[in-house]
């Protein structure tokens, strides 16, 4: 048995590539992910900028807030690989304390998604009655500024953004969601390896179980970039 | 992963009886699975189609009522595609391709297992729904917005749905499973180039699996959550179109064709030269059209759409790619037709319907040019002239080819003959009423028939064409049934076959009929392509190499062994699906999607520590997952 | 592709026994330059007056970024080439049918 000194690659594959079958499968599925990703994509930008209700996009959104949530997603990408290093070098303590804190900074994500779903459907509009200026209103702050009445120093509506309100709603949360979704099953395999790391499933020789973990992992923060560009930074830019 | 202190079932270990297969991960056994399968699911569409056919032999009959030929027409299609066509295909991907490449069985035996339940729990889905309240009515390829709750309350249409998503998870699934098994698996010496053809043509069947089927699986989720939960991806009234449907579901839908017909490409050019005696004519041209086949196939989906008002650029480059592709079609045509000339052609069975489909190809493939032109197909679209059209594709080609395969393949699956004098009526019968159907369908088309009308107008001229169509319908009803009593008679006293019964010339052949569990007693060695001719002829071994893997050297071969987990995590996923149909308005549904889920998340866990080999048993862990 | 490749490198080059493997320093240096991009990318979006042409530089910065995680955090760079082709070919052909799709829609006129 190898303990931690150089990694034993155990898994000597009599494959026609030498490659490993689940490895290879990894990437087809991988590759196969990203069609899925690009059709939800595809269905929010066709949609963008036709929805016939707010809210808008640049109404909910906030970008610093969403740049924080990307940068922890970001960094966990570098604990997971971290995390796949030491192991291989025959660190388990190390590979545990590395990957509870992908696993940790994975839920943070989530969290931020919460945090960010639920202000999206709360999301309320206001309007300060005493001084308008209608040039910068939007749709929803006009349509309140049109009740203004006597004596009324401002009014507060709810208007939230659900999957139901408007397209953007509808196509958001989809593409949101699911990729929430793929984040929440690669927290659960996350957490798995290392919950199993404390019951010796774990060792260097059977890297390839966290390697394809890994792969997973960075695929779905991969995926975040570009939602994040284009969603986000793109969908909101006031210069379009 | 070796045990852990985890409690985990026993493993199954039933040799024999219903649980054997059950339980079974064995490549052979799940081929047989999809064929029987997928036979009773097109006896079904066939039911369907003979029900339409009888209702359009006259005008203004009501043998059934529009709601129910709604319902017919839709059923025979997506069961025809998803529950027969594919299906069918899967068979003998499953059989034949790890004998073909030399192997003992599949990549992942185990998710090999998983796609068959998963395909079985789909069919149930979408067939049970005749007695759930109706089937989907909306066609197979259920436009927007007729498929929204507005005018489709009932559940059918969400039956469709969910099935198709079940099936399309079993599909990806055998997609992954095929690619890495031909990438990874080839015996010694089996350079890709070197693969036989049905083998090349399955790569890039699963190929396009895994790529197409996420998009159809999008707009599944989209229509299921506007159904479902009041979405608005095709809600007009909040600004969405429909177009998006068409869209994502011909980006799918095209490709889909291709894989409906690329396997029986494949077969036919393991018939064609194994009856001509002959190699095939021009092996790497036919691998490279395979090729562009596959990957232009993702430009041309639009010419579904010819009619929608894309705009003349759009339909331009469509057209353009669309007659572009037809290119390397023809080229495996006149490939085919180079392989048998001057071949010592012997017209056995297999090659009848081998010769076959290349003849009614060729037709279904004339009618499809004609559709290339955006401006002729504004008025062949959406009339009976492309029901001829695709039921030449695809009865005339990927069925015909498909009963090719079964007639050149039975022997070696079932170590019996087929009576070829059954045969011979079976392909003549079938040829012959084929074309009685469907030709007079252009006609139909031309003089302007709709598609998907329940009954006509007797002045409109069409009454001489739909009877025969209709007598011609059920002769081919009648050569199934020839085909069905050939086999059971084959099966109950045919002559035994022996290994080669056909003088072939691929590694299955090699061994006997039918196969011993674990194939190959040592994995041979290839030294070009058509191995089992070289050896027959010019004595060119396929015994593996002195001094091999040591695995077969007096240890025994290792197989992998049964499981529970692909059938649990199948009826997960089951039960899942009807919870998910009644969640948004009961909690009893919504406990049976989280129960289906649990019970899927579960089996894949005890699947993940379930070794392939079961150390319990003795056999060693083998690395080949 | 002849004979049946018994290896040694059942994972395709997991160990750090491998040349070119990156470093846990490599990684950290991959990070900062992913953080600092993004940081580049929110500032360019407060940018006012670059119109249309913050589609560029977010494309290209964001590409960056994806091609730096895949290439060594999911370990391209020094893997087996088909794992790329696989991975590259999705990622075309997503790109590719999303474009045609978008055009389709007028998105770009």
């Amino acid at each position: 048995m190898v303990e931690a000194t150089a990694p034993h690659h155990a898994e000597a594959e009599t494959t026609s590539t030498g490659l490993s079958h689940r490895k290879l499968v990894m990437w087809a599925f991988l590759g196969s992910d990203c069609m899925f990703f690009g059709s939800l994509i595809a269905t929010y930008l066709i949609y963008q900028g036709k929805s016939k209700v707010g809210p808008f996009p640049e109404e909910v959104f906030s970008i610093p807030v969403t740049s924080v949530s990307t940068f922890v997603l970001l960094m966990s990408s570098m604990s997971m690989v971290l995390a796949y290093a030491a192991l291989t070098r025959g660190n388990v303590k190390s590979f545990r304390v590395w990957i509870f804190s992908t696993a940790i900074l994975g839920m943070t994500f989530l969290a931020f998604q919460v945090f960010e779903f639920r202000d999206f459907a709360n999301h309320e509009v206001e309007i300060d009655c005493t001084s308008v200026e209608t040039a910068n209103l939007t749709p929803l702050e006009q349509k309140l500024a049109a009740k203004c009445g006597e004596g009324d120093l401002k009014i507060v509506e709810q208007h939230g953004l659900t999957p139901r309100t408007n397209l953007f709603g509808t196509t958001f949360f989809t593409l949101t969601g699911f990729h929430g979704f793929h984040v929440t099953l690669g927290v659960i395999w996350l957490l798995s390896l290392g919950f199993l790391s404390f019951k010796g499933g774990v060792r260097p020789e059977t890297n390839l179980d966290v390697d394809l973990a890994a792969l997973y992992w960075h695929f779905v923060d991969v995926v975040w970039i570009i939602i994040f560009t284009v969603v986000y930074l793109y969908g909101v830019f006031p210069g379009i | 992963m070796t045990a852990l202190s985890i409690p985990v079932p026993r493993r199954p270990v039933h040799p024999t009886g219903v649980w054997s297969w059950i339980t079974t991960v064995d490549h052979k056994r799940i081929g047989i699975l999809y064929g029987v399968t997928a036979f009773l699911m097109f006896v079904t569409g066939g039911i369907e189609a003979l029900i339409m056919r009888a209702q359009l032999l006259q005008p203004e009959q009501d043998l059934v009522s529009p709601e129910v030929y709604n319902q017919l027409f839709t059923m025979h299609g997506t069961t025809m595609i998803f529950l027969a066509i594919m299906p069918l295909g899967a068979a003998f991907f499953n059989f034949m391709i790890p004998l073909q490449i030399g192997a003992r069985d599949v990549a992942f035996p185990r998710l090999n297992a998983f796609s068959y339940w998963v395909f079985l729990a789909g069919a149930m889905i979408l067939n049970f729904s005749w007695f759930l309240g109706g089937a989907p009515n909306a066609g197979w390829f259920a436009y927007a917005p007729i498929t929204s709750t507005v005018f489709n309350p009932g559940h059918g249409i969400d039956y469709w749905v969910l099935s198709l998503l079940v099936l399309g998870i079993g599909s990806v699934a055998a997609g992954f499973n095929f690619v890495v098994t031909i990438i990874n698996m080839r015996a010694p010496g089996m350079s890709l180039m070197r693969m036989p053809l049905f083998t090349w043509m399955t790569l890039l069947t699963s190929l396009l699996l895994i790529l197409a089927f996420p998009v159809i699986t999008v707009a599944l989720i989209e229509l299921l959550l506007d159904r479902l939960f009041g979405a608005n991806f095709f809600n007009v009234a909040a600004g969405a179109t429909p177009l998006l449907w068409q869209h994502l579901f011909w980006v799918f839908g095209h490709p889909e064709v291709y894989i409906l017909i690329l396997p029986a490409m494949g077969i036919v050019s393991e018939v064609i030269p194994t009856f001509s005696k002959k190699p095939l004519f021009g092996y790497p041209v036919v691998v490279l059209s395979g090729v562009i086949i596959g990957f232009m196939g993702w430009m041309v989906w639009s010419h579904h759409m010819f009619t929608v008002g894309l705009g003349p650029v759009a339909n331009s480059v469509f057209a353009l790619t669309t007659m572009a592709i037809a290119v390397p079609t023809g080229v495996k045509i006149f490939n085919w037709i180079a392989t048998m000339w001057k071949g010592s052609i012997d017209f056995k069975s297999p090659m009848l319907f081998a010769v076959g489909f290349v003849w009614l190809f060729i037709i279904g493939g004339l009618s499809g040019v004609m559709h290339s032109s955006a401006s002729s197909d504004a008025q062949q679209q959406d009339t009976y002239f492309v029901v001829a059209h695709i039921h030449y594709v695809l009865f005339g080609g990927s069925l015909m080819a498909i009963f090719s395969g079964i007639y050149y393949w039975w022997p070696k699956m079932t170590g019996r003959l087929m009576n070829e004098t059954l045969g011979k009526i079976n392909f003549w019968l079938m040829f012959i009423s084929m074309n009685i159907a469907f030709f007079p369908m252009h006609f139909l088309g031309l003089n302007g028939m709709p598609r998907r009308i329940y009954t006509y107008d007797g002045s409109m001229g069409w009454d001489l064409w739909n009877a025969v169509s209709t007598a011609g319908a059920f002769a081919l009803a009648l050569s199934v049934v020839v085909f069905i009593v050939n086999a059971l008679r084959s099966v109950r006293s045919g002559e035994i076959a022996g290994a080669d019964p056909w003088d072939a010339r691929t590694l299955e052949w090699s061994i006997s009929s039918p196969p011993p569990e674990y194939n190959f007693e040592q994995i041979p060695t290839v030294h070009g392509r058509d191995p089992f001719w070289a050896q027959k002829r010019e004595g060119v071994p396929t015994v593996p190499v002195a001094g091999g893997s040591g695995e077969e050297g007096g240890h025994g071969i290792h197989l992998p062994q049964p499981s529970y987990w692909p059938i649990v995590a199948a009826v997960g996923l089951f039960i899942g699906s009807y919870g998910l149909l009644y969640s948004p308005v009961s909690n009893f549904g919504l406990a049976a999607a989280a129960f289906g889920g649990a019970v899927t998340m579960i089996s894949v866990y005890a699947w993940s520590f379930e070794p392939v080999n079961d150390p319990v048993t003795g056999t060693e862990e083998h690395t080949q997952h | 592709m002849t004979q049946h490749a018994q290896t040694q490198t059942g994972d395709g080059g997991a160990g750090t026994a491998h040349a070119g493997h990156p470093t846990p320093l490599t990684y950290f240096k991959v990070a900062m330059v992913l953080a600092a991009i993004t940081a580049a990318e929110v500032g360019v979006f407060y940018i006012e007056g670059l119109g249309r042409g913050i589609i560029p530089v977010l494309a290209i910065l964001s590409g960056i970024k994806f091609a730096l995680v895949a290439m060594f955090y999911m370990h391209l760079r020094y893997d087996a080439r088909i794992f790329s082709w696989f991975f590259v070919g999705g990622v075309l052909l997503a790109i590719s049918v999303v474009m045609a799709l978008l055009g389709l829609f007028q998105f770009f006129v």
